[in-house]
């Protein structure tokens, strides 16, 4: 197992060099000269002449990409052109939010997709089976930024059940240990606040997670539609094994390693979405910044927070791939 | 012409259930091609015909928007009627009401459906284009060249699509033209990956074999036999990349990236412009959000119930 997943970091590390090749590359490509695309429209002569000298724009191409390199290496990713913050500093500080909204879209996304899509495999045909798989098909076609606007639009601007935007109500004073609000509010026992944060989050969660909800619908669908017509299960079935444990141990434990796959494959929707849904929420997190970065065209912030999504993704696949070598042994061997 | 074939679900038959070596199974399929079988396959298919009229009415209200109305598009010339906390609603002159600019809705809205459809085709043809290549190339000429090229596709898969999209689109400017080549370019890497699986899978098929071994040059057999039977799939993926092509178009719009003309007809940057109404005027945002969903479904049903279509394994 620890060799496996050994050789699966070993794996990342053409695609990260690649990419930072890629990054590196990109920046060069950005109209203007590169100190005037890293400074903005605040560059002055003297401000391009010292970025020149800190990131060697003037030495040959190999000597900038080794510095650049060496740069990321001591966590250095450049300073926001608006801010001066440096471009780390704020994705530890935004990312929480972040991973906050994220985790909670993909939880619900996988504890309301599996069950959908493993009764609608077994109801095939019938109406309930029908309504999800319809229903699926439209959360998959539907914009995330659209459904954002029609669930603010419904729910905070005419209903008034729930806040239209922000991570919290400005005006609870709350302790913050984590930056992830529900947990620093658990943490710090002021519940209120923990309670606050979570109401924040439904709205923008529940936009964020349909995509990923009806995908992970489709697929356990089709999954378990495939297992339960293989021998095996049939022969679970004649040899008396009551319909918990067929359903348990032979339909769900195979049925579910395309599944596994696919909520791995989320990960980068999430990251897309969440530029989007943030947005619309004015949620403070990397998606937020990220528009903010686009719009202010702020490429070191761009810079530094793909690299950053990209790592992330990465992780996360390698950890999905060490959890389909859990779940099933024949991945570990191939 | 009729050609008889089997119910597409009818009672199973044992000759069915011993697949297609068997002579019963053979005998209606005899003659018919993949792509006529697909066909009949499709007109029995009402999840196709929904996604088929979907489709076609779309490209029709884009191709003949100037008659479907006598409005210009971006025209904002009613401005004087629309006030912060009002917008006009529907009216006798403008069947939708006007939008947060003071041109008509409905003007607006189908000259986005012309502005979706040439964003969509024309990214979707260059990720198709570029990527068919990319995975030909790899898939065909095998060893560096493969390694090389997949280690690119690698790359530009572990970057999420949009945000490929959006860097893409910052290098470029803001035109129409960046906006296509970075949706088309964040394609490349879904047509690389299938035309090479579909490549590599079909070396070892019995008939690339059959041509390898009668001599056959490795070129022809490639655009002779392999690139022929990858095409199914292919079409399959770029219709299902219309319907995300779509979506992400008024993605990058939404985030700003695009169009800059706020009056612009495209149904992206008419839901961003339509934010700061929301409580006067929810129609603004909700009708070009609804557009995009619908087209995209239609491509989207459409796609699938190809893919059916063509897949000898299904039997619906």
């Amino acid at each position: 197992m620890l060799r496996f997943v050994l050789r699966r970091l070993a794996l990342m590390v053409p695609v990260l060099v690649g990419l930072s090749i890629l990054l590196f590359a990109w920046v060069r490509a950005l109209p203007g000269d590169p100190a005037r695309a890293l400074l903005g429209q605040r560059a002055t002569p003297e401000g391009i002449a010292r970025v020149n000298e800190v990131y060697g724009f003037n030495e040959p191409v190999l000597q900038q990409y080794l510095i650049y390199v060496k740069a990321l290496l001591t966590g250095d990713f450049g300073r926001s052109i608006k801010t001066g913050q440096p471009v780390l500093e704020s994705f530890v500080e935004k990312f929480p939010a972040t991973l906050e909204l994220g985790l909670t879209a993909l939880i619900l996304a996988v504890i309301f997709g599996v069950p959908m899509g493993y009764y609608a495999a077994r109801h095939q045909g019938r109406f309930l089976d029908t309504a999800i798989v319809s229903g699926s098909l439209l959360g998959v076609v539907t914009p995330v930024f659209f459904l954002a606007i029609l669930l603010k639009l419904v729910f905070a601007n005419w209903l008034g059940w729930l806040p239209t935007s922000l991570r919290q109500d400005p005006r609870i004073d709350a302790t913050h240990v984590t930056n992830f609000y529900v947990l620093d509010g658990i943490l710090t026992q002021e519940w209120d606040a923990a309670w606050d944060a979570m109401v924040h989050l439904v709205l923008p969660a529940v936009a964020l997670a349909t995509i990923p909800l009806a995908i992970i619908v489709r697929i356990t669908r089709a999954s378990v539609a495939d297992v339960i017509n293989e021998d095996y299960v049939r022969t679970a079935e004649s040899k008396g094994l009551s319909s918990r444990v067929v359903s348990r141990r032979h339909v769900l434990r195979n049925a579910l390693l395309p599944v596994v796959t696919t909520i791995g494959l989320q990960a980068g929707l999430l990251f897309s979405g969440a530029v989007l849904t943030e947005t619309v929420f004015s949620f403070n997190g990397i998606g937020q910044f990220l528009f903010a970065a686009i719009g202010g065209r702020d490429y070191p912030v761009l810079q530094g927070f793909i690299l950053f999504i990209a790592l992330i993704y990465a992780l996360i696949n390698l950890l999905v791939d060490v959890l389909y070598g859990v779940i099933d042994p024949r991945v570990r061997v191939s | 012409m009729t050609i008889p074939l089997p119910p597409s679900r009818g009672p199973m038959t044992g000759a069915d259930l011993e697949g297609p070596e068997s002579g019963a199974f053979e005998e209606s399929e005899r003659g018919l091609s993949l792509w006529r079988g697909a066909w009949h396959r499709l007109r029995r298919n009402p999840t196709a015909i929904i996604g088929a009229l979907i489709v076609l009415a779309f490209v029709i209200i884009a191709l003949a928007a100037p008659l479907l109305t006598q409005y210009e598009p971006g025209s904002a010339q009613w401005s004087g009627q629309v006030t912060p906390t009002s917008v006009p609603g529907p009216s006798a002159e403008h069947l939708l009401g006007l939008d947060r600019f003071g041109s008509d809705l409905y003007t607006q809205l189908i000259f986005g459906a012309r502005q979706s459809l040439i964003y969509g085709v024309v990214s979707t043809a260059i990720g198709l284009t570029v990527g068919s290549l990319l995975g030909i190339l790899a898939g065909g000429l095998g060893g560096w060249v493969d390694t090389a090229i997949m280690r690119v596709v690698d790359i530009m898969l572990s970057i999420p699509s949009l945000l490929l999209a959006v860097s893409i689109a910052a290098v470029l400017g803001q035109n129409a033209y960046s906006v296509m080549i970075a949706i088309g370019a964040a394609q490349v890497p879904i047509f690389a990956r299938l035309l090479r699986g579909s490549m590599l899978s079909q070396n070892k098929s019995d008939y690339v074999l059959a041509a390898n071994s009668l001599g056959i040059r490795r070129s022809r057999i490639i655009t002779g036999h392999v690139v022929p039977n990858s095409i199914g799939p292919t079409i399959v993926q770029a219709t299902l990349n219309l319907a995300t092509a779509i979506i992400e178009v008024a993605a990058l719009s939404f985030l700003g990236l695009g169009e800059s003309d706020p009056a612009v007809a495209e149904w992206g940057r008419m839901l961003v412009a339509a934010q700061d109404r929301f409580d006067a005027a929810p129609q603004l945002a909700i009708l070009p959000g609804a557009a995009i969903a619908i087209t995209a479904l239609g491509f989207t049903l459409f796609g699938e119930a190809l893919r059916e279509a063509l897949d000898p394994r299904t039997r619906r």
